[in-house]
């Protein structure tokens, strides 16, 4: 697992282990030019993590000196990504196959976008080696492998541009028989930015007998399709991890925690429900928070538990509080002590409390909303007749400090105090006094 | 009456209060125990984990990135793990999906990681923001292979905190995959809390293969099978090499019967050893009890209101609740059962722990109740169970 370090250059960071890949393969001597870019490079074993994907290609981290990280197929890129967040200082270096491009072509993607600073070397032979010679994105339309028999239908992925129109620092297509590969390797790895290789090469096993391909074939084949070779694209972004932390030099953030220390506990004889139901967006939320907390004001425990829509600003919203004299173990609400209707929404969630609901318990309505059949004692407030409008998002908080001063669920005054507490506390109390002089009908 | 077993923290009096929730809880435990590396995808009901990690991290001096799916994010994480950092994820039902393949690779590469899956009402998208308990067998038995993993359940708010520093101590102990697994309510109903209660676990630091100088750091090795040995990370003197592939002791792959058998065997009995370190459960017992409530999670809230309830009725009941879901304690279990006749499990799922409790308890009379509505399951429904 370990190689002592050495205080001169390393003339190779390649171990004594021969290469497994098949007679002709194109693999081996893309890794001896990446071989020769990092001794070019100066760089030590320990300083560079090689990050291989799956497929024929993935087998060659076991070939080097340096550190291997070798996981799954298509996810090489998070994994080198993972490692040079954490820990910008180090090379890290991606080995994958076209077939990696496929499956993990999100990645690729990101990583582009990012530009985070690795450097990918796809080693591109046009399908699967590794499963048996199927279609990959790469493989040229009309191509025969085992999955296209009549030739493939898919138009291939141009892996450079895609990269390269996404933000990639630097981005290079040529072949394993190029005399400059080992130079743009090189070149790709001193990029402080995302840097990718797509380096066309030959699979003997599957696609060079499938459609009689040649080294004199990749280059027609590269015409044919209108793709040129070389370092296509270079450009001066930020690189993601260094820019991170510049960032976060500047970050300051903290938890939102609401400390109270409670008063000397008023008796509570037991657990009591109150309920807001009305619409997204109604800031229903918010005023049932102003009971909750008042609650634990007045020495209560108290639970609030919302219900609200994906799409935040329409639909129902329902919050239920719990207050307790003691901690909230269970805060399910059955049957609701205390019910605040505020709009049609919300008087579509509340069937099934309506129901439930006894001669003991209130249900304050907004006057006009057609309340079905129910034991409960109805209160219904006209939100029309408080001598000025009443806009819809500030509905619930009056109609909720109309319930707290009639029912005395939560002491008003702690109430009023919470109401009055932060950058709205004004305005929240203004609304408080309207709602508390509703009428009701 | 109330008695703990294996690590459960005890909560101190204080007057002080917070109104909180267990999403909050868990990024504060997390952040308690040196979490300096999160990466997830947005998902309901886990996204303020992710939110709050990311938001929290930065100033001090960690790294929190939101990937472009759920396969970046664990895998980013496993990453980052290999240099030294200490990592969590969090996400729901159809993130854990997305992350099965890459828990296979924590398993097999020995990673420390938690993984907090907030549970959400399924199957497919199911619902988002409904409550549910339907991962606990998922986690266990979410990748390929069989392999074991660690998973806690809090039951409250403040066990949020304390269980998720419990998971980056589990993580770092035994080298694997740790789930926290909360839900919906628990993780986003705000409760009023007793300050006192988060109370800080210790965490240890992460056992290291010292890399730093020029003698030959100790070699990795698979036995004796259940020893956990120090990990080697990237970034000190010394290349260190990782495969996710069936390997010999250098990470070189093998497919050896011997050496892969080792290895297997290693990855089994690091945990399977160690049940009784790893087992946390709370007990509540009442002597003459014949029925046994068990019960983990948020379903453990209303379990303790039904003791509560069937006591002052005089009806004598005993309870446990399960905080180790994974490996099953089977040992407290069968202690907790001693003298009961009937056991009754109370989860929100179609009865997937109940299976775990059959199996401990072949010859106790076992009853689910298994709520897929995305309801709570009520005291009363309990109460209305015990004899
Ligand atoms: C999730 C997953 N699906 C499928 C496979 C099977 N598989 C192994 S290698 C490979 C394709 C490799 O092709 P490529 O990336 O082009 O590498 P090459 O063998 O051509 O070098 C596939 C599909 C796998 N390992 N994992
Ligand atoms: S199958 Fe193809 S890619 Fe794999 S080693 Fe053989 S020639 Fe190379
Ligand atoms: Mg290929």
């Amino acid at each position: 697992m370990t190689t002592p370090i050495s205080i001169e250059p390393h003339p190779t960071l390649r171990n004594e282990k021969d290469y497994p890949f098949c007679p002709g393969c194109g693999h081996g001597s893309v890794l001896d030019s990446l071989n020769e870019a990092m001794v070019r490079l100066e760089l030590e074993p320990h300083e560079v993590v090689i990050v291989s994907d799956i497929g024929c290609s993935g087998l060659s981290d076991q070939y080097f000196r340096t550190s291997a990280f070798h996981g799954l197929h298509g996810r090489s890129i998070t994994y080198a990504s993972g490692i040079k967040l954490a820990r910008p200082d180090l090379t890290v270096i991606v080995i994958m196959g076209d077939g990696g491009t496929g499956i993990g072509g999100a990645h690729l993607l990101a990583a582009a976008r990012r530009n985070i600073g690795i450097t990918v070397l796809v080693l591109n032979n046009f399908n699967f080696g590794m499963t048996g010679g199927q279609h990959s994105t790469t493989t040229p339309e009309g191509f025969v492998t085992p999955t296209t028999p009549g030739g493939n239908l898919e138009h291939p992925l141009d892996i450079v541009a895609t990269v390269g129109v996404n933000g990639a620092a630097y981005a290079h297509r040529g072949t394993n028989f190029d005399d400059d590969i080992a130079d743009r390797m090189a070149e790709g790895i001193s990029t402080d930015g995302f840097a990718l290789l797509d380096v066309w090469d030959l699979c003997t096993a599957y696609f060079v007998p499938n459609n009689k391909f040649s080294r004199r074939k990749i280059d027609s084949t590269m015409k044919d399709l209108g793709l040129d070779s070389g370092v296509l694209y270079r450009q001066e972004r930020p690189e993601f991890a260094t820019e991170y932390r510049r960032q976060a030099a500047a970050h300051t953030a903290g938890l939102r925690v609401d400390v109270v220390e409670p008063a000397v506990s008023p008796t509570l004889e037991r657990r009591f429900h109150f309920v807001v139901a009305g619409s997204a967006g109604g800031r229903v939320r918010s005023a049932a928070r102003l009971v909750a907390t008042a609650a634990m004001q007045a020495g209560w425990w108290s639970a609030q538990r919302d219900d609200y829509p994906i799409t935040v600003k329409t639909g129902p919203s329902l919050s239920e509080v719990i207050i307790s004299p003691e901690e909230v173990n269970y805060s399910g609400v059955d049957r609701p002590d205390v019910l605040v209707i505020v709009s049609e929404d919300g008087l579509g969630k509340s069937a099934a409390f309506l129901e439930k609901m006894t001669g003991e318990d209130t249900v304050f309505v907004a006057a006009g909303l057609a309340l079905p059949d129910t034991a409960a004692r109805v209160v219904s407030v006209d939100l029309a007749g408080a001598g000025r409008p009443i806009p819809s998002a500030s509905r619930a908080l009056a109609m909720v400090a109309h319930a707290v001063d009639r029912t005395g669920a939560v002491p008003f005054d702690r109430f009023e105090t919470v109401a009055g507490q932060g950058a709205f506390g004004e305005k929240n109390l203004d609304l408080v006094a309207a709602g508390v002089a509703l009428n009701e009908a | 009456m109330a008695s703990s077993r294996g690590s459960t923290i005890t909560a101190t009096e204080t007057v002080e209060r917070e109104f909180t929730d267990g999403a909050t809880a868990i990024v504060r435990g997390a952040l308690a125990a040196g979490c300096d590396f999160f990466a997830g995808y947005p998902i309901t009901p886990a996204s303020s984990i992710l939110m709050m990690m990311l938001q929290n991290l930065p100033a001090r001096g960690g790294i929190g990135i939101q990937g472009e799916d759920e396969i970046a994010s664990i895998g980013m994480c496993i990453g980052a793990a290999m240099t030294g950092s200490r990592v969590m994820t969090a996400t729901s039902g159809p993130g854990i999906s997305l992350y099965s393949e890459n828990i296979g690779v924590a398993i097999m590469g020995e990673v420390p990681l938690v993984i907090v899956d907030v549970q959400r009402l399924g199957p497919s998208t199911g619902a988002a923001t409904t409550t549910a308990q339907g991962d606990v067998q998922f986690v266990r038995w979410g990748t390929g292979g069989g392999y074991p993993v660690i998973a806690l359940a809090p039951s409250t708010v403040t066990e949020c905190y304390t269980l998720t520093m419990r998971a980056f101590d589990l993580a770092e102990r035994f080298r694997c995959p740790v789930f926290v697994l909360v839900d919906k309510e628990l993780a986003l109903t705000m409760r009023t809390v007793d300050s006192g209660g988060f109370v800080d676990a210790s965490v240890r630091d992460r056992p290291l293969v010292d890399l730093s100088d020029t003698a030959p750091p100790e070699e990795y090795r698979y036995e004796p099978a259940a020893d956990v040995v120090p990990m080697q990370v990237y970034g000190g003197d010394h290349p260190v090499r990782f495969t996710g592939s069936t390997h010999d002791e250098q990470a070189f792959i093998t497919k050896n019967p011997a050496v892969v058998g080792a290895l297997n065997e290693h990855l089994i009995r690091k945990i399977t050893d160690h049940v009784e370190e790893i087992a946390m459960v709370k007990t509540d017992m009442e002597e003459c009890a014949t029925t046994l409530l068990v019960s983990y999670g948020v379903t453990a809230g209303s379990m303790r209101d039904a003791v509560a309830t069937a006591r002052v009725a005089g009806t004598p009941v005993s309870a446990l609740t399960v905080q180790s879901l994974w490996p099953v304690p089977d040992a407290a279990i069968r202690d907790a059962a001693a003298g009961i006749e009937r056991v009754v499990v109370a989860e929100l799922n179609p009865g997937l722990y109940a299976r775990e409790i059959e199996r401990v308890l072949p010859d106790v009379e076992v009853l689910g109740i298994a709520r897929t509505d995305g309801r709570l399951i009520a005291p009363s429904e309990l109460v209305a169970l015990i004899k």
